[in-house]
């Protein structure tokens, strides 16, 4: 944090406020659940199970979403996410493999050189995380910022809720980026008939 | 809260992801793992937007989780084609370039 | 703790109720009930004919482009909820920008359509 405010020449919002014990207890619990889920997705045997290991890890971060008051991102993670590509996946688990249960092929037999890897990522990202941001605190009151946007040519009055400065944000400065967004789907789609159909 | 608590949990889930993708040996399993890895950015992205009181994150997280499903839809797309033409989803097979 | 969470408190009350009111039932459940467990018992058919092969069949490529088109308007709709919530405050301009999103997410459509990946024979 200090390197971060001598870089930038700002004070951090919120620095002062002191740490709200239920909401770190809360974050605790969650993010234990989601790294225990997340090593299953990674080590279980049965693809099936680890399917169901991601749902628990993404339904974990929706919470964490929310917990960081970004209500309408943890709604679309439960939509698109859990509601969707995990049924992709499972689509995929059962277009690919006509075996159920468990299966031994599943992960490498040496996987001692990903831990090794996985291990020194961590520790790295670790390393830099808390040399650069040692005691930065989030804001106690999370509630965004919210100047009157701009949207089209000009002004929209105020909103007081999450999704609607999202749809602000999306509508006024990110409209681009949707309409391209539009486009990537479109292709993707096309694309994935083209290259999934047998013909 | 600490901000650093939301960027280890990103960063630990980022590690288990690059240890999946580099592990496993289904396709499907690889994409599961790479699915976690994308979560981590998206804890990162609003744990950011919501330090700096900032919409930013938000917007890009929704961005991110929208292409995310594209990316899925495609990357499973070839593996279902890779199974039709070779029987087989493990990855470390898929060592022709003509096959 | 700030507004938002303490009116998500509601939420995680309720939730936490009703995963404990599940887990109370079926705890006492298998604490009441007698134990006798036997392999019979975990056919599929526990007093008919024994069950031929496995319950596990490939799947058809069809599905997966069924489930790929619900993916794209699941998206969509992603984006519609914050344009409903502000549709008032934007008026023509924001019917014209979702209009042309919609618009290009039909191309989709109707690309299956053309592929006839819609068409059940």
């Amino acid at each position: 944090m200090t390197l971060l405010a001598a870089a930038n020449g700002i004070s951090l919002p919120g620095t002062d406020d002191p740490i709200n014990v239920s909401q770190t207890v809360g974050f605790a619990l969650l993010a234990a659940l989601m790294i225990w889920a997340a090593i299953r997705v990674v080590t279980t045997r049965n693809v099936v199970h680890a399917a169901v290991w991601l749902v628990v890890v993404l339904a974990g971060a929706a919470a964490q979403f929310i917990l960081l008051a970004a209500e309408f991102v943890g709604v679309t993670q439960v939509m698109v996410y859990i509601g969707a590509v995990i049924v992709l996946i499972l689509f995929g688990v059962m277009l690919t493999q006509a075996k159920l249960g468990n299966d031994p092929n599943l992960s490498r037999r040496n996987w001692y050189g990903g831990a090794v890897v996985a291990v020194v990522l961590f520790g790295l990202l670790a390393f830099a995380t808390i040399d650069t941001f040692e005691d930065a605190k989030l804001p106690e009151d999370r509630r965004m910022a919210l100047p009157a946007a701009e949207v089209g040519d000009g002004e929209v009055p105020r909103t007081e809720s999450n999704t609607g400065a999202v749809s602000d944000a999306v509508f006024g400065a990110y409209l681009l980026p949707l309409e391209v967004l539009g486009v990537l789907l479109t292709a993707a789609l096309v694309g994935a008939i083209a290259v999934a159909r047998k013909d | 809260m600490l901000l650093s608590q939301f960027l280890l949990l990103s960063a630990i889930l980022f590690s288990i992801g690059v240890y999946g993708v580099i592990v496993r040996r289904n396709g499907v399993a690889v994409l599961m793992a790479i699915e976690l890895i994308l979560n981590s950015v998206n804890i990162n992205l609003v744990a950011f937007g919501a330090m700096h009181g900032n919409l930013s994150g938000q917007v890009f997280a929704l961005f991110i989780i929208a292409v995310a499903a594209a990316e899925v839809g495609v990357g499973l797309a070839i593996i279902l084609s890779i199974y039709r033409n070779r029987r087989s989803v493990a990855l470390d097979e898929l060592d022709l370039m003509k096959g | 703790m700030s507004d938002l969470l303490r009116s998500y408190l509601t939420v995680f009350i309720f939730g936490a109720v009703a995963v404990g009111l599940v887990g109370a039932v079926l705890g006492l459940g298998s604490f009441l009930r007698p134990k006798r467990p036997r392999p019979e018992k975990l056919i599929a058919y526990e007093s008919g004919v024994d069950p031929v092969g496995e319950g596990w069949t490939q799947a058809e490529i069809r599905y997966y482009i069924f489930a790929l088109l619900f993916v794209v308007f699941d998206v969509e709709a992603v984006f519609l909820f914050p344009y409903a919530t502000r549709a008032e405050a934007y008026g023509w301009y924001g019917v014209g920008a979702m209009a042309l999103f919609i618009g290009i997410l039909t191309l989709t459509i109707l690309e299956a359509w053309r592929k006839k990946v819609l068409r059940w024979s």
